[in-house]
This record gives C-alpha cells, structure tokens and sequence, in this order.
C-alpha cells in the first residue's frame, strides 16, 4: 500500500477560490485601487474643473505639466486596474455560460489596456512636447 | 421564472442561487445596484477620459470637435450623468470600505450611510458643476 500523495484533500484545496479561480487577490487589490481612487479622483475632477472653457493651448500646457501628467497617469492606471476588477465580477456574477463568460473576461482585459494605452500616451505625448 | 443553470465548458450544469427578484427592496440594496451600474457606466466613460486626452494631444482642430461636443446640450448631459456617477461610486465606495472595518452595519446606521450616499451624490455633483460654472466664468 503506498502512502497518500497528499494530505489536502480535494475541497481544501479549492474552497474559497471562487468563479474567478483566484481567491481574495482581486478582492484586496480593488479595495487598494479604491483607497488610492478617493485622492485620485478627486485630485481628476479639479484638474477637469480648472481646464473647462480654456483654449487649446493652455490645455495642452496644463495638461502636459510634471505635476498634472504624473497625477493625471496615476489616475489612468489605478482607475484601469479598478475597472478591470470589477467588469470582471460583473461578468463572472451574470455571464454563466464558458463559451460567452470567457470572451467576455478576455474583452474586458482588450478594452481596459487599449483605454489606459491611448489615455497614458496622450498624456506623455503632451508631457514631451512632440 | 424557468430554474436557471450554470453551464460549463465540459457540458455539466450546476444550478444558481435565486437573485434580486426574490427579495423585498430595501435602500440599501437599491444603493448596492446602483453602485454597481455606476461603476459599468464609469467603465465606458473611460472612453470619454481616452477621448479627451488624446483630442488634446491630437491638436486644436480635433480638441475643437470635442469642445463642440461637450458644450452642446446632450455633451452637457452625459457630463452632467458622468460626473454624478463618478461622485456616486466615489460615495458609495467610502461607503463599503467603511463597512469593510465593520463598522455603520447596525440597521439605522446602514440606511443613514446609504441615504448619505445618495443625497451627498446629487449636492456634490449641483455643487461641482456650480463652481465648474463659476470658473469658466472667470477664466475664459
């Protein structure tokens, strides 16, 4: 008789993983992306308030400043890893069927990088002056 | 309303829990929804940000089609929409992550919390659009 490969069994191992596969990883980071979303975000809307109704110049100066950009990219980045997390509970919490649920999560991770890649560009192309 | 079932890629089913339509609406479950469809609607106003910035990037001829859009009457209504979601979601998350400290989950404090949310949401967004008003009537 040979010895149990191993001691876990089969529902420990897999108990709490959930329909994402991956335990409380998403869970923590949303609420990291939602702490860091409060200044964040706040800090976005005054930046928008102070560019509303200014010419093209100024917005593209403004815009392209260190303190404005390196803000305006943290925005973009926190709020796409934010938004990532939570169209994919979205999607696991009503799609149930594999062969729509996983185009879905797969669109989802398309549609959040090509919005972040074309936003974060904008910024640095602005911030470079080119 | 037919039993409904999970279906896997390997052909089994496994049944799913009864959702919204079984239970009494509450507010706070109202405030859960809503949280949840401003958090899909700032997904897609992502576009606009992405918009924006790259208009501005672009040069003034494609910053002035979205400065067009965004004055006119239905530009001004998904802003106006876009910046009651965002404050919504910014609200409602203070919110969750107030309750995830275990705190404000005793029944009057939850619906306060709740009806905070909501009524904070509509003053702040009258509110930012008030001084959003004010400064463009300042610096144009």
């Amino acid at each position: 008789m040979s010895a149990p490969r191993r001691i876990v069994t089969p529902m420990r191992s897999v108990r709490g993983l959930g329909a994402a596969r991956s335990g409380t990883r998403d869970f923590w980071r949303q609420r990291v992306t939602s702490v860091a979303g409060i200044p964040l975000t706040i800090a976005f809307m005054v930046i928008v308030i102070a560019l509303m109704g200014r010419g093209h110049a100024a917005v593209a100066q403004i815009l392209g400043s260190p303190l404005v950009a390196v803000v305006m990219l943290l925005f973009i980045a926190n709020t796409a890893y934010h938004m990532w997390i939570g169209m994919q509970e979205i999607i696991l919490d009503y799609v149930h069927d594999d062969r729509l649920k996983l185009p879905s999560l797969m669109a989802n991770t398309f549609f959040v990088f090509a919005v972040a890649f074309a936003s974060a560009f904008a910024v640095l192309k602005l911030s470079f002056g080119v | 309303m037919a039993e409904r079932e999970a279906h896997t890629i390997d052909g089994t089913s496994r049944p799913l829990s009864p959702h919204l339509q079984i239970y009494r609406p509450t507010l706070t479950m109202t405030m859960s929804i809503a949280h949840r469809l401003t958090g899909a609607a700032l997904y897609f106003g992502m576009l606009l940000v992405a918009w924006w910035l790259i208009a501005v990037a672009a040069g003034p001829n494609a910053y002035a089609g979205l400065a067009w859009f965004m004055g006119s009457l239905l530009g001004r209504l998904i802003l106006f929409g876009y910046t009651w979601a965002l404050i919504h979601h910014l609200l409602g998350g203070i919110r969750h992550l107030i309750w995830d400290t275990l705190h404000g989950l005793e029944p009057v404090e939850r619906e306060r919390l709740a009806a905070a949310t909501l009524i904070g949401s509509i003053g702040l967004t009258i509110a930012v659009w008030g001084i959003g008003y004010l400064v463009m009537g300042g610096s144009r």
